[in-house]
């Protein structure tokens, strides 16, 4: 079957694709950058292009209650939102895992305030990372489209039961246009067959979903987050080759390693700032460095088996971020070095926290980090990155 | 409940309880008061059985006496706070 490539701005190619999802109910609340997707999705539905109730909430806290007790009285369920929006949502996120929901939504990456920024980072995203959501990165507007219709056969995938959310930068992808392709109707469908709740809320037969456990079964509940989390990596492998079967594009999967076969120095980066990465690998490989960037898609679970083999052979690793660990370091960086330190291999990881809010990160910041750690620079320490010294006050006030 | 899915012995994917689930959980088990129900002055206006955010005040309006269920009271007080006529004391709850 044909499917036509458009010149699509990235939130509209979004809401698109993910109509050809037929969710049956959808529930969001505006909030830059994410406000085109469910605006156009509204828009689809008012049209009578999808069988869809389209629910007008009050907050972000309202969108989440609605797609949580929407999902477990069966339907197929989608909502999108940003940075405060998804904190506020945070509560209902943990239960929406908790009781084993497999809600879609999309995450417009943006900062969080204090202070006030609308513009891109990863802060909105990893602050809600260890409530079970299961997290994919997009590097472009196809992979934000395509990576919605592997997000709802996950999340359904009666192996895994957990929501999940397609992270595409703010800004960066959802203001873009590029040339997308809306997937297919037909083959949409043929992909991913409506959905059928194991268990759901039925006034005929009564249940109380994600009910109280006492002191001697919590743990037992919270672990079977935990591990369906941990069981879905497979399963995001599988729904992304059939993906490729199915659509004849691939898209998806848990990382792509471009250039790390024989690369010494190797960038770990995740979003659309890794096309900056690539371009500047090309550049470098020409010259003779041997770099390579191990780009995360599928950020939770955490991908450590698959992020062993890319990065084993590495003489030296630079995680490149967009949020960081208050009071720690990063957030990534870390997560890395687990992973590495856990096989027994102590090879060098830097952390640089590279843009928040949205700053710019040109081709020579990330040369820069390169030449760093290549050089034989020892490992650095989380470093936010070319920090304006200039603009910083005296940083312990005189009354 | 008919979903062979769920049993009150093991959990289930999501925690979903068959229905009564807080009848089977004991939830009185944190209370550090308890009402004693003095059943001296009772007008039987039932003001503490209408209160109780437990449901777990219970009793006779005509013979004007109420008690309440050990099992589920969290010792909130209120029962005790609402009586217009002090006939219910709070105390410390010692085992
Ligand atoms: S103390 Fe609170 S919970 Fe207990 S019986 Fe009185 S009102 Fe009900
Ligand atoms: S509130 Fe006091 S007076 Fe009224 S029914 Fe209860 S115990 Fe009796």
């Amino acid at each position: 079957m044909a499917e036509t490539q458009e010149i699509l701005e990235g939130a509209m190619a979004v809401a698109h694709a993910v109509a050809r999802c037929r969710p049956e109910v959808i529930a969001a609340y505006p909030i830059t950058p994410q406000t085109h997707i469910s605006e156009e999705l509204s828009q689809i539905v008012a049209d009578g292009d999808l069988d869809a109730e389209f629910v007008k909430v009050e907050s972000e806290f309202g969108a989440a209650s609605v797609v949580c007790g929407a999902s477990a009285a069966g339907a197929r369920t989608y909502t999108a939102t940003s940075s405060q929006g998804l904190l506020l949502m945070n509560e209902v996120l943990w239960n929406i895992a908790g009781m084993r929901l497999p809600v879609v939504l999309a995450c417009a990456n943006r900062s969080l305030s204090a202070p006030l920024s609308i513009w891109c980072d990863h802060q909105d995203a990893e602050a809600i990372r260890d409530c079970g959501v299961i997290q994919l990165y997009a590097e472009d507007n196809q992979e934000a489209c395509d990576q919605h219709l592997i997000a709802f056969k996950v999340a359904e995938d009666r192996r895994v039961l957990l929501p999940a959310m397609v992270n595409l930068d703010g800004f960066l992808l959802t203001h873009v246009f590029e040339p997308t392709i809306i997937p297919d109707q037909a083959l949409s469908d043929q992909y991913l067959p409506p959905y059928k709740a194991v268990l759901k809320l039925d006034i005929d037969d009564p249940a109380t979903f994600g009910a109280f456990t006492e002191p001697d079964k919590c743990m037992e509940g919270r672990w079977m987050v935990h591990d369906a989390c941990r069981r879905s990596l497979p399963v995001i492998e599988e729904a992304s080759a059939e993906f490729e079967k199915v659509f004849g594009r691939a898209s998806g999967g848990l990382l792509e390693n471009y250039k790390t076969d024989d690369a010494e120095t190797i960038l770990v980066a995740k979003g659309s700032i890794s096309g900056t990465i690539k371009d500047v690998i090309d550049e470098m490989r020409d010259e003779g460095t041997k770099v390579g960037l191990m780009r995360i898609k599928t950020y939770r679970p955490w991908p450590g088996e698959a992020v062993l083999a890319a990065l084993k052979g590495a003489k030296q690793v630079a995680v490149i971020e967009r949020g960081g660990s208050f009071g720690a370091g990063g957030i990534m960086t870390p997560e890395v070095k687990e992973t590495l330190y856990d096989a027994g291999l102590r090879i060098p990881v830097s952390g640089f926290c590279v843009q928040l809010g949205g700053r710019e990160v040109p081709p020579d910041g990330i040369r820069e980090i390169i030449d760093r750690v290549s050089s034989g620079e020892k490992q650095t320490a989380y470093e936010y990155f070319r920090l304006k010294q200039e603009l910083l006050p005296d940083l312990v006030p005189e009354v | 409940m008919a979903n062979k899915l769920l049993s009150t012995e093991k959990l289930s994917i999501g925690c979903v309880a068959p229905p009564g689930a807080s009848l089977v959980n004991k939830t009185g088990a944190w209370r550090t008061q308890r009402p004693v129900f003095k059943q001296k002055d009772c007008i039987g206006c039932r003001a503490c059985d209408l209160a109780c955010p437990e449901g777990c005040v219970f009793g006779d309006p005509k013979k004007k006496q109420f008690d309440f269920d050990p099992d589920y009271c969290k010792g909130c007080g209120i029962c005790a706070a609402e009586c217009p006529v002090d006939d219910i004391d709070m105390v410390m709850e010692e085992k």
